[in-house]
C-alpha cells in the first residue's frame, strides 16, 4: 500500500513521443495497439451488413448470381488481389524497419504500399468506367447495352476511352501535376523533406494511371475496350448462360419469363455481341447494387489508407521511428492488412461464383 | 518532487486551483484533451438535447389532451413523435451516462490521469455536435422527418421528408458513440493502477466496459444500415425495396441487430450508477460483487441474441421467433440478478435517503416495472395484441426514463460536489426526485391501461374512450417536465453558489473521491492509492478538511507524496 | 531511475525470409483459387473457393498483423468481431428464406428497359 518512497514516484522519463497521460512507451504501445484491433473489429461489423446482403441474396437467388458475375472479369480482380497482397508485404516490411528504427526503409516500403493502393484504385475505375458504359448499375438503374457508349468529352474522343473514365482520372490527375508543380518548387526552395514528400505523392498518383493503362490495355486485348464493340465476357457470359438455363430450368422458371421464347431468333446475331438483355433473369440489377456497395466501400477503405500511409510517409522521412516508438506503423499497417483481408474475401465472392 | 506532506486542501479537501481555473479562454475549452472539461461539455449537450426533446414530447402530450385534437395537423404530429423519438434516442440517451457521467468519473475510478486517446475523445464529442446537428436540420431546413425514429422500409425510402439528413446525423452519431466505447474499453484494458484487478473495480467500471463492448460491436451495424438507407434514397439500389426484388424487412433484421443492443448501452451504464449508489449511500459492501460485475457482460452479450422480438408481428418465420422469444426470457435474469443483489445491500445497511438515494430507490421500482413489463412483450401471444400499442410505449419509457433518465439525475447528484467542489440543497433535490417520480408514473402508468385497452401508438387522434388516460398522461408529463427542471435548477444554482465541499463529503471509498473537489487538472495531486472501493469502514472524517479520507493517510507520514505534474 | 523496462521488448521485427515466404504462399493460394473457379461441381466450388480464401486470410492475421505473436486479449478482441458477424448472418438467413414468396409476387418497378442488341 502507500509507502512514502520517492522513488516510486518519479516519473519515467518521459520522452518527447509519450503522450502527458501514459506512464511509458509500453503502456502508450499497448493501448494504440488494443484501440486499432478493436477499431478493425467496428470495420468487420460495418462490411458485416454487406455480407449479411450478399449471402442472403446469394441463397434465395442463386440464378442472379449465375447470370450476373460473368460481367466481373475474374483475371483483373485476380490482378487486383495480386497488387493487394504486394501490398501487404510491403506494408509488413515497413513495419518490420519501423521496429528496427530504419526510417528510409520504412518511407521505401510505405511508398510502395501507396503506389499499390492507387494500382489498385486505377484497375477499379476501369472495371467501373466499362460497367457504367454499359448500363450496367445499381438495381433501379440497370439497363444493359451490348455496345458501349460513344465518348463525348474531347479527351475520350481523343484517347478512345469512356466518358466516366475521364471523369474519374480528373482527380488523381490534378493531384497528380499537383504534387509534381510542388515537388519541384519546394525542392527548389530549399525545403528537401517536403520536396520528396511530394514527389513520393506525386508517384503515388501516377499508380493511379499505372493501373488505369495496364487494365484498359488489357481490356483492348482481350477486345473488351471501347474500341471493340463486343466485349469479350458477354461473349463467355452466352457460352455459359446456355447450359446454365438448362440445369437451371427449375429455379429460373418463375421469375426468369422471357428465358426460352427469344433464344431462337436471336441467338446468331447475339453470339458477337453479348447477352440479350431480354434473357435476364428478373432483379438481376441487385447483384450490381450489392457488388457497388461493396467494392465501392472497400474503395473508400483503400483511398482512407492512403491518407494514413501519407501520414505515415511524411513522419518516416522526418525520422521519427525508433525501437521504442513505431505504435503509428504498426497500427496503420494493421488498417491496410484488414482492407486486403476483406478483398480477400470479396474476391472470389463476387468475381469467381461457379 | 516527493517530499513527505500531510493532507492538504490541495490533495483532498475543496481545491481552488483546480481544472476549471487551469486554463482559460474558449479555446482552453474549444480544444480541450481534458476528459472532465470534455465530460462536461458532454453534459451540456446532452441536456440541451434532453430539453429540445423534451419541449416536443410536451407539445405532444397536449396534442393528445382531447379524443380529436387539431392542435397539430396528422403530419405535424407524425414529425413531433419522430423528432422527439429520434433526438432522445440519438443524441440524448445513448450518449447520457457513458459520455457525460463517465468521461467525467471513468479515468479518476482508475487513477489515470486521463482516457487512452484524449483526441479521439473530444472527436467524439464533436461528432456528437455534428450529428445532432444534422438530425436538427432535418427540421430546420423545412423537411421534417416522420418515419418513427426506427426509419422502417419501405416507408423511409418513399416519404418526401428529411430523411438523408437525419440518417446522416444519426450515422454520425454512432461514429462518436463507437470513439467513445473504443477509448473507454482500451482505457479500462491498459490504464488500471498497478494492482487494481479486475475484481477490485467499482461496478461502474464494469458497467461501462460491458456497454463499451456493445458499443464496439453493434453500433458499426447501424452504421452499414443507414448508409444503405441513405444509398437507397439516393440511387434506389434495391436492397431493402421490394419494387426491386429488395427486402424491406430485412431492414427490420439490421435495424434491430443494432437497437436492441442499443438498449442495453442504454440501461447498462445505469445499472453501474445505481450499483454505486445504493453501496455509497447504505454504506455497506455491494452484495454480490461478481454476480453483478459479470450479469453486466452477460446482458451485453446476450442482448445481441434477442433483436427479432421487435419483429414478431412483421412476418418472421416462426421457428426463428420462437427461439428469439425464449432468449428474451433468459436476458430478464442478470437484470433480476442484479436487483436482488442491490436490494441485499441494502438490507441492514445505514441507509441515508439524499437525494442520490431517492434516484436510485426510484430506479429500483421503476426499471423493475418496465422489466417485468418486457417478459410480457417477449411473449409471442400477448405480444400479437400488444404490439404497437401503447404499452409499449410505456414499456420503453419505463426503463429509458424511469431507468436511465433517473440514473443519470442520480448520478449527477452523487457526483455532482466532486465535479464542482459545491453542493446542493438536499431538501429541494429530494423534492426534485419526488415530482419526477409522481410525474413519471403519473405519465406512463396509464398509457399501460389504455396500452392493454388497444390504444394503437403513433396516432394523431384516438377513441373517446382513451381521453381520461390521456389526460392523466399529459397532466404528469407537465409533472415531470417541471420535477426535471427542478432537478436541473438545484445543480445549476449548486455550481456557483454552493457552500464548498472537501474532496469525500458522501463518504465513498471508490478512487474518483481521492482527489480535491473540483479535481486538478491532473485528476491527482499525489500518486493515487489503490483502495477498495466498497470498503467505507476504511474511510474516516478529517476535521482539518471536514471531509472524508482513508485512514492510510489520516497518519501524515503516510500521506503519499505530492506529484509535481509535469508539462509538455 | 530504475528502469526495468527493456525499451524495445514490445517490438517483435518479423524476419524478411518468414514475410517474403508468407507472400508466396499468398500467390499460390491465389492463382490456385482462379483456375479452380469454376472447375468443380456445384456446391464445392464456393466451399473450395471460400476455403481457400480462408486460409489466406488466416496467413495474413498470423503473420503479417503478427497475430502469431499478438497478447491473446487482442487475438480473442479480433476474433469476436467475426463470431458476432456470422451470428448476424445465421440468424437473418435463418428468417428471410420465410416470406420469399412474398417478395417475389410484389410487383416491380419497370426497370431494365432491355435494350436491343444493337446490329453491327
Ligand atoms: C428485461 C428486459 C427487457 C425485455 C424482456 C424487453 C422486451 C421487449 C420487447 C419484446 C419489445 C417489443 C415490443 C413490441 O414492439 O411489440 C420491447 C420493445 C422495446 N424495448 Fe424492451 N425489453 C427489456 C428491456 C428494455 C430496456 C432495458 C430498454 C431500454 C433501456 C428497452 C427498450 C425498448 C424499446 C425502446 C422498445 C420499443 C422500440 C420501438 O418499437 O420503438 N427494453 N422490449
Ligand atoms: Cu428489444
Amino acid at each position: 500500500m502507500a509507502t512514502a518512497d520517492p522513488q516510486v514516484h518519479d516519473e519515467h522519463e518521459h520522452g518527447e513521443f509519450i503522450a502527458h497521460h501514459f506512464d511509458n512507451a509500453e503502456q502508450q504501445y499497448d493501448s494504440g495497439k488494443l484501440g486499432i484491433w478493436v477499431f478493425l473489429v467496428t470495420e468487420v461489423l460495418f462490411f458485416s451488413g454487406l455480407f449479411v446482403a450478399y449471402t442472403l441474396y446469394r441463397s434465395h437467388h442463386p440464378e442472379i448470381f449465375d447470370q450476373a458475375h460473368v460481367f466481373l472479369d475474374k483475371w483483373l480482380g485476380g490482378l487486383n488481389t495480386v497488387v493487394l497482397l504486394f501490398s501487404s508485404l510491403t506494408m509488413a516490411l515497413g513495419v518490420r524497419y519501423a521496429q528496427l528504427g530504419k526510417n528510409k526503409l520504412v518511407a521505401f516500403f510505405v511508398l510502395i504500399t501507396m503506389v499499390c493502393a492507387a494500382v489498385f484504385i486505377g484497375v477499379k475505375a476501369i472495371e467501373y468506367s466499362h460497367k457504367w458504359d454499359q448500363g450496367i448499375l445499381v438495381s433501379s438503374a440497370f439497363n444493359y447495352t451490348t455496345v458501349h457508349a460513344v465518348p463525348a468529352t474531347a479527351i475520350g474522343k481523343a484517347l478512345h476511352i469512356s466518358d466516366y473514365l475521364v471523369y474519374l482520372s480528373a482527380i488523381p490527375a490534378i493531384l497528380l501535376v499537383g504534387f509534381l508543380i510542388a515537388a519541384v518548387g519546394f525542392t527548389v526552395g530549399g525545403k528537401k523533406i517536403l520536396g520528396i514528400f511530394c514527389g513520393c505523392m506525386a508517384i503515388t498518383a501516377g499508380g493511379y494511371f499505372l493501373g488505369v493503362v495496364g487494365a484498359q490495355v488489357y481490356m483492348n486485348v482481350t477486345d473488351g475496350g471501347v474500341g471493340g464493340s463486343h466485349a469479350s465476357q458477354p461473349i463467355l457470359l452466352y457460352a455459359q448462360e446456355d447450359h446454365a438455363a438448362d440445369d437451371q430450368a427449375g429455379a429460373v422458371d418463375d421469375h426468369g419469363d422471357a428465358n426460352e421464347e427469344h433464344s431462337a431468333d436471336d441467338h446468331g446475331s447475339q453470339a458477337s455481341h453479348g447477352p440479350d438483355p431480354t434473357k435476364f433473369v428478373r432483379d438481376i440489377g441487385i447483384f450490381f447494387s450489392i457488388y457497388y456497395c461493396m467494392t465501392g466501400l472497400h474503395a473508400f477503405h483503400i483511398i482512407g489508407g492512403i491518407i494514413a500511409l501519407a501520414w505515415i510517409l511524411w513522419r518516416s522521412l522526418l525520422g521519427q521511428w525508433r525501437s521504442d516508438y513505431f505504435g503509428p506503423v504498426d497500427y496503420v499497417g494493421l488498417y491496410w492488412h484488414l482492407v486486403d483481408l476483406i478483398w480477400i474475401f470479396l474476391f472470389p465472392m463476387l468475381y469467381l461464383i461457379d | 518532487m516527493g517530499t513527505t506532506i500531510k493532507a492538504t486542501p490541495e490533495i483532498f479537501g475543496h481545491a481552488e486551483n483546480n481544472f476549471f481555473n487551469a486554463s482559460s479562454g474558449w479555446k482552453s475549452w474549444a480544444f480541450t484533451l481534458d476528459h472532465k472539461r470534455i465530460g462536461i461539455m458532454y453534459l451540456i449537450g446532452v441536456t440541451t438535447a434532453l430539453f429540445l426533446a423534451g419541449v416536443f414530447a410536451l407539445v405532444l402530450r397536449s396534442h393528445l389532451w382531447i379524443a380529436n385534437s387539431e392542435m397539430l395537423t396528422p403530419a405535424m404530429y407524425n414529425q413531433m413523435f419522430t423528432l422527439h423519438g429520434a433526438v432522445m434516442v440519438f443524441a440524448f440517451i445513448i450518449p447520457s451516462i457513458p459520455a457525460a457521467l463517465g468521461n467525467m468519473v471513468l479515468p479518476m475510478m482508475l487513477g489515470a490521469k486521463d482516457v487512452a486517446f484524449p483526441r479521439l475523445n473530444l472527436m467524439s464529442f464533436y461528432l456528437w455536435v455534428i450529428g445532432t446537428g444534422c438530425l436538427l436540420y432535418a427540421i430546420l431546413a423545412g423537411y421534417g422527418l416522420d418515419t418513427g425514429w426506427t426509419f422502417y422500409t419501405p416507408y423511409s425510402i418513399e416519404t418526401e421528408s428529411g430523411v438523408i439528413y437525419a440518417t446522416a446525423g444519426a450515422f454520425v452519431l454512432g461514429f462518436s458513440s463507437i470513439f467513445t466505447g473504443i477509448n473507454f474499453l482500451v482505457t479500462v484494458n491498459t490504464m488500471r493502477l498497478p494492482g487494481q484487478g479486475w475484481f477490485k473495480l467499482p461496478l461502474f467500471i464494469w458497467s461501462l466496459y460491458a456497454t463499451a463492448i456493445i458499443q464496439i460491436l453493434a453500433t458499426p451495424v447501424l452504421g452499414i444500415t443507414l448508409l444503405l438507407l441513405i444509398s437507397e434514397r439516393l440511387m434506389s439500389i434495391g436492397i431493402f425495396d421490394p419494387r426491386y426484388g429488395g427486402d424491406p424487412v430485412l431492414f427490420q433484421h439490421f435495424f434491430w441487430f443494432y437497437s436492441h443492443p442499443a438498449v442495453y448501452i442504454m440501461i447498462l451504464p445505469a445499472m453501474g450508477v445505481i450499483s454505486e449508489l445504493i453501496a455509497v449511500y447504505s454504506q455497506k459492501r455491494i452484495f454480490g460483487y461478481s454476480f453483478i460485475a459479470f450479469s453486466s457482460v452477460a446482458i451485453a452479450l446476450l442482448g445481441f441474441l434477442v433483436w427479432g422480438h421487435h419483429l414478431f408481428t412483421s412476418g418472421q418465420s416462426l421457428v426463428v421467433t420462437l427461439i428469439f422469444s425464449a432468449i428474451t426470457f433468459s436476458v430478464a435474469i442478470p437484470s433480476a440478478v442484479k436487483v436482488f443483489n442491490w436490494l441485499a445491500t441494502m438490507y441492514k445497511g445505514s441507509i441515508l435517503l439524499a437525494t442520490p438515494m431517492c434516484y436510485a430507490l426510484s430506479f429500483i421500482f421503476l426499471f423493475g416495472i418496465g422489466g417485468l413489463t418486457g417478459l410480457f412483450l417477449g411473449a409471442l401471444s400477448t405480444d400479437i395484441h400488444l404490439h404497437d400499442t401503447y404499452f409499449v410505449v410505456a414499456h420503453f419509457h419505463f426503463v429509458m426514463v424511469g431507468g436511465t433518465l433517473t440514473a443519470l439525475l442520480g448520478g449527477l447528484f452523487h457526483w455532482w460536489p466532486k465535479m464542482f467542489g459545491r453542493m446542493y440543497n438536499d431538501m429541494l433535490g429530494r423534492v426534485g426526485c419526488f415530482l419526477v417520480f409522481t410525474g413519471f408514473n403519473l405519465t406512463f402508468f396509464p398509457q399501460f391501461v389504455m396500452g392493454s385497452r388497444g390504444m394503437p401508438r403513433r396516432y394523431a387522434t384516438y377513441d373517446p374512450e382513451y381521453q381520461i388516460f390521456h389526460q392523466w398522461s399529459t397532466i404528469g408529463a407537465f409533472l415531470l417536465g417541471i420535477g426535471i427542471l427542478l432537478a436541473f435548477a438545484v445543480l445549476v444554482y449548486a455550481a456557483f453558489k454552493g457552500p464548498k465541499v472537501g474532496g469525500n463529503p458522501f463518504k465513498a471509498a471508490s478512487l474518483e473521491w481521492q482527489s480535491s473537489s473540483p479535481p486538478d487538472f491532473h485528476n491527482f495531486l499525489h500518486k493515487p492509492v489503490m483502495t477498495d472501493p466498497y470498503d467505507f469502514d476504511a474511510m474516516v472524517y478529517d476535521e482539518d478538511l471536514d471531509t472524508y479520507i482513508h485512514r492510510e493517510f489520516a497518519d501524515p507520514a503516510k500521506v503519499p507524496p505530492r506529484v509535481e505534474p509535469i508539462h509538455h | 531511475m530504475a528502469d526495468h523496462h527493456d525499451h524495445t521488448s514490445f517490438a517483435h521485427p518479423v524476419s524478411v525470409k518468414l514475410l517474403v515466404t508468407v507472400f508466396v504462399a499468398l500467390i499460390l493460394l491465389t492463382i490456385l483459387t482462379v483456375v479452380s473457379a469454376g472447375q468443380l461441381p456445384r456446391p464445392f466450388g464456393l466451399w473450395v473457393a471460400m476455403g481457400i480464401a480462408t486460409v489466406k486470410a488466416a496467413l495474413v492475421m498470423l503473420f503479417f498483423m503478427h497475430m502469431f505473436w499478438d497478447k491473446p486479449f487482442n487475438i480473442m478482441a479480433f476474433m469476436s468481431s467475426l463470431l458476432f458477424a456470422s451470428l448476424f448472418i445465421s440468424m437473418t438467413l435463418m428468417d428471410t428464406g420465410h416470406y420469399q414468396d412474398t417478395i417475389d409476387q410484389f410487383p416491380r418497378e419497370p426497370v431494365a428497359q432491355p435494350a436491343a442488341p444493337a446490329q453491327p
